[in-house]
């Protein structure tokens, strides 16, 4: 990308993708974070012939379908962004402002 | 209703698929199909995530466990919304790679190893017998619901025969769609619309059914609560450990099983569906999630204490009389076992011709085969698995006796296909990841899985004796199989696999890290790691107009045969509104020609062989190398023509040279006779008549003393003419007599000087000699090798034509040799010249006939082969010059 062609709203977008791009990465992380809540708030009752802690299905249950439709709300969102920008990509290589790294980050897990 | 009206339900419903999957087929044929390649349609196929074991069993898993079935969702729900860690570059790379099956993206990711595909190949298959199994059980037990509530006086066939129906329909369905056409592609247009549609019935009739439970059965979201909270007692026992696990291995199954790779990557035909599959897939999955425990808390509650809770869905409406419900109920349990088996066994299908058939095939066939034969037999190679999978799930499900609770059944299958977990991230993000790592991987990961869950899974004492079970093979407690280095009292699905997991991963490792990859693979590692970091403008479809459209048709013939090749293109042609039988080379063209060449002769063959005519190569490393071993063929052949084009060239110079000196040698003899017989007739006419005035006899005395003494020289002359000539031939006959002796050679030169001196005396010759170089003594005839001095240095008074003649003379010893040169300051001797001096009868010019005959120089050189040496012109001198070289000792008979 020549400096040139490059004006200064265009770096700016070219910023926002990329922390759009993080936000993609991370919200799996999110989610399990989430999902792997309830470990949490209860003790495990597993302890032989005692079954003192009963779990709140009915809670539990709401609060994994909800983190669940959160998760799909956010991932609708985010993707028709991440998927439009993957058409001018090759155009505008992912460049923040002030940034000069190369793409490395694009295949990194 | 009976059970006759589910019999042909299910039959309209079969033959409604296929009606659906024959016109999206006829679409796509048509390229009318965009919308039937939409990312809804992508996404609905997606669902085949949701077998039979979900739609039945996760209800039967909610009812046993509580929400612990959750975790069978949640885990590809993780993956999919995060797709742009793996699934975006699965993806690429798949669509890149034109990747056939998961098999294939291992195989060819680490050198194309065809053993690897084997490997993974037997893996997929035998990880997917239980759960081809679990559908045939799920369908046989939903039959079974209808006969019992059916006619009394109607018996229902028995499960094994039931499931055995049920394979043998799913192995026809199965084999008329996914290997219809000839030129079957890897992508099932219409098999995908038909997943679609079932995708939609599945989702609807579990809706259905969970909205009937909700509102009808109960009072609304609130009552279910309260029903929930009542009926829980110890249902809901989160176990962590499983917890855990169950999430991890269904992500990892989504990934890795052979039917989602199928849809996920094989049947994708764009990048941006994924996008969109990212939030649509999970909802899907909610909404497949949304009613289970409200359906099993109502059903426990509902139905007699024993009923299956695996088949509440069904019974539930059953028991409140609700029969259409039911039967919508039963359609989409069918169809999450339809659709899963479909898709399963085309994908292993697809894998077993791939990587373990046609191998085998290639190598064992007669040569000579042409390639219409292969095409009939990768068909006929992928309906023979379709049926030998079904029946491998048949025996699964004869075997296990179909007792165990579905979602186990699933799970089994989940921890054998993790086993490719590592090798396929390995693939996807290290580059160190070698083909000997993958390898044993997946080796020791299968091997762990087979033998503490595969194995037992059929029951102690079917496959492993129970005493193995209690006490370990040959009694080595730490090898029981679900206590493995002696770690006991954990979940056997746990123990399977995190003991199958750790070893697969470490071994992967520690194997990638020791051995070294091949060039291949590792040009195939860096393909698949760096795969975004490509030029990203040569991405995407063929660029037009450079290939050209005739070119494609010949090529297109010899695969598809003339008459469909004629038709195709003619149908593109028309499409494109264009008339005849050429269409435009577009990009959509292109790649719509390149996919049903690559349903022929391979992806990789198809993709080449386009590339090659559109003007757009990327070649492969087996490509360069075939390429460089024929080139190498091609410039050795080559090399070899040109050395014998060289000989040739040489031959034929060397003939012409010797034709010249043929030609020249036969005018110089020619000329030379009539200059003999000048030369002899000369003297002959001068003695005549000098005779005749002798035998007038009136002369005066000192008169006839004169006309004798003539007659005298005159036949001296020709004495010595006939004297040479004699002396050449028994010189060119190595008959000669030599006598052999030591010699000095500045005595012997000292002697051709003097007597050469007699030439022309009147000219001064000024003689520049190294008497210290001189001082040689040699073993020779020193008569004969003067005579060649006397000869050299005569000639060369005879013919400089220096104003003030210097004649150098230098002698050099080199090796057993002597030269000895003689160079003067003359005009030298012409080129074209130089060859035929030494030629018998060879004068150059006539002006300075000195005497001689012409044949002095022949006769040094015939001295000189007689004498082990040579003489010869030594060009470059500015002078002429003569080199004579001999050898030191002439030892006798070496003459």
């Amino acid at each position: 990308m020549s400096p040139k062609r490059a004006p200064l709203f265009l770096a700016r977008r070219a910023y926002r993708r990329r922390r759009l791009r993080d936000g993609a990465r991370l919200l799996p992380f999110l989610g399990l974070f989430l999902f792997m809540l309830p470990l949490l708030w209860a003790p495990a009752p597993i302890r032989p012939g005692h079954l003192a802690e009963v779990r709140n299905t009915a809670w539990d249950g709401l609060w994994l379908v909800s983190c669940w439709a959160g998760l799909v709300v956010m991932a609708a969102i985010l993707s028709p962004l991440l998927g439009r920008e993957e058409d001018d990509l090759s155009d505008h290589p992912d460049n923040g402002p002030g940034s000069a790294a190369p793409r490395a980050r694009d295949t990194m897990p | 209703m009976t059970f006759n009206l589910l019999v042909l339900a299910c039959l309209a419903y079969v033959v409604f698929l296929f009606l659906v999957a024959f016109r999206g087929e006829r679409l796509a044929a048509q390229g009318r199909a965009r919308w039937l390649r939409s990312p809804l349609v992508y996404t609905l196929s997606l669902s085949i995530y949701c077998t039979a074991w979900t739609f039945y069993g996760a209800v039967g898993f909610a009812a046993r466990s509580g929400l612990e079935f959750m975790t069978i969702y949640l885990g590809p729900t993780l993956v999919f919304v995060g797709w742009w860690w793996v699934l975006r570059k699965l993806v690429r790379i798949g669509r890149e790679q034109r990747v056939t099956s998961i098999a294939d993206l291992i195989s060819s990711r680490y050198g194309k190893s065809s053993l690897l595909g084997v490997v993974v190949t037997l893996l997929c298959v035998f990880a997917s017998t239980p759960y081809i199994a679990l559908q045939l059980q799920s369908v046989t037990l939903s039959f079974g619901v209808f006969a019992a509530t059916g006619d009394p006086s109607w018996t229902p066939p028995d499960r094994t025969s039931t499931a055995l129906w049920v394979a043998a329909g799913l192995a026809l369905f199965t084999i008329l769609f996914g290997t219809r056409n000839l030129d079957a592609d890897e992508q099932h247009t219409g098999i995908v619309t038909a997943i679609a549609v079932e995708a939609v019935v599945k989702l609807v009739a579990l809706l259905a059914v969970g909205v009937f439970v909700v509102w009808f059965l109960a009072d609304g979201p609130a009552d279910i609560r309260a029903r929930i909270e009542a009926s829980q007692g110890a249902h809901w026992n989160l176990n962590p450990s499983r917890w855990v696990g169950l999430t991890a291995l269904s992500a990892t199954a989504v990934l890795c099983l052979p039917r989602m790779f199928q849809v996920l990557v094989v049947e994708n035909v764009d990048e941006r569906h994924l996008a969109t599959a990212s939030w649509a897939f999970p909802l899907y999955l909610l909404g497949m999630t949304l009613f289970v425990m409200p359906i099993a808390v109502v059903g426990m509650g509902v139905l007699p204490r024993g009923a299956n809770p695996d088949l509440f869905v069904l019974t539930l409406p059953l028991s409140q009389g609700q029969g259409g419900l039911a039967m919508l109920a039963f359609l989409g349990g069918f169809s999450s076992a339809t659709s899963m088996v479909i898709v399963a066994s085309i994908a292993l299908a697809t894998m077993v011709s791939n990587h373990i058939v046609m191998p085998l095939w290639l190598r064992l066939r007669p040569h000579g085969e042409d390639a219409t034969d292969l095409r009939r037999l990768v068909l006929l190679a992928r309906r023979m698995s379709i049926g030998a999978i079904l029946t491998l799930g048949y025996f699964y499900y004869t075997l296990t006796g179909g007792s165990a609770a579905l979602a186990s059944i699933g799970l089994i299958s989940f921890a054998g296909v993790a086993q490719l977990l590592p090798a396929m991230l390995g693939a996807l993000f290290w580059r160190g990841a070698s083909r000997m790592g993958a390898l044993l991987g997946i080796g020791i990961g299968a091997a762990v899985w087979s033998y503490t869950l595969f194995l037992p899974s059929f029951g102690p004492d079917a496959v492993l004796p129970a005493q193995v079970f209690a006490e370990g093979p040959w009694g080595i407690g730490w090898l029981r199989p679900h206590a493995l280095f002696g770690i006991e009292g954990m979940d056997p699905l746990l123990h399977a696999a995190l003991w199958s997991l750790a070893l697969n991963v470490t071994v992967f490792c520690l194997a990638s890290i020791l051995t070294f990859p091949g060039p291949e693979e590792r040009m195939q590692g860096a393909a698949f790691v760096n795969v975004f970091e490509r030029d990203r403008a040569d991405l995407g479809g063929w660029s037009r107009g450079q290939a050209d459209p005739e070119a494609l048709l010949v090529m297109a013939n010899r695969i598809l045969g003339e008459e469909e090749a004629l038709v195709y293109f003619e149908q593109v042609a028309r499409a494109q509104g264009k008339a005849g039988y050429l269409p435009d080379p577009t990009p959509e063209f292109l790649l719509a020609l390149e996919r049903r060449l690559a349903g022929s002769v391979g992806a990789a063959t198809a993709h080449a062989m386009i590339s090659e005519l559109a003007g757009r190569t990327r070649v492969t490393v087996e490509d360069l190398m075939a390429v460089a071993s024929e080139s190498a063929q091609i410039m050795e052949y080559s090399a070899r023509l040109e050395s014998q084009r060289e000989e040739l060239t040489r031959t034929a110079r060397q003939l012409r040279e010797a034709n010249e000196k043929l030609t020249q040698i036969s005018a110089q003899k020619d000329g030379f006779l009539s200059q003999i017989s000048h030369e002899l007739r000369t003297p002959m006419t001068s003695i005549r008549a000098f005779s005749e005035i002798l035998m007038e006899g009136d002369l005066p005395p000192d008169q006839a003393a004169h006309y004798a003494g003539i007659i005298h020289d005159e036949a001296i002359r020709l004495t010595r003419l006939l004297d040479d000539l004699l002396d050449l031939s028994v010189l060119e006959a190595g008959t000669v007599q030599l006598n052999l002796g030591l010699a000095n050679l500045s005595q012997l030169i000292d002697r051709a000087l003097a007597a050469a001196s007699a030439t022309r005396p009147e000219r001064v010759f000024v003689v520049h000699r190294d008497p210290m170089a001189e001082q040689i003594h040699l073993r020779t005839d020193p008569d004969r090798l003067t005579q060649v001095l006397i000869n050299v240095i005569s000639n060369a008074r005879k013919y400089c034509t220096a104003e003030a003649p210097e004649l150098r003379i230098t002698v050099r010893r080199k090796g057993g040799r002597v030269l000895v040169d003689f160079i003067d300051n003359g005009a030298g001797i012409p080129k074209d010249k130089q060859a035929l001096i030494f030629e018998k009868f060879a004068r150059l010019t006539d002006q300075t006939r000195a005497g001689g005959a012409g044949l002095g120089l022949a006769i040094c050189r015939e001295i000189m082969v007689n004498l082990g040496g040579t003489v010869a012109y030594l060009p470059g001198q500015r002078g002429a010059a003569f080199r004579v070289t001999l050898p030191l000792r002439l030892e006798r008979g070496a003459a």
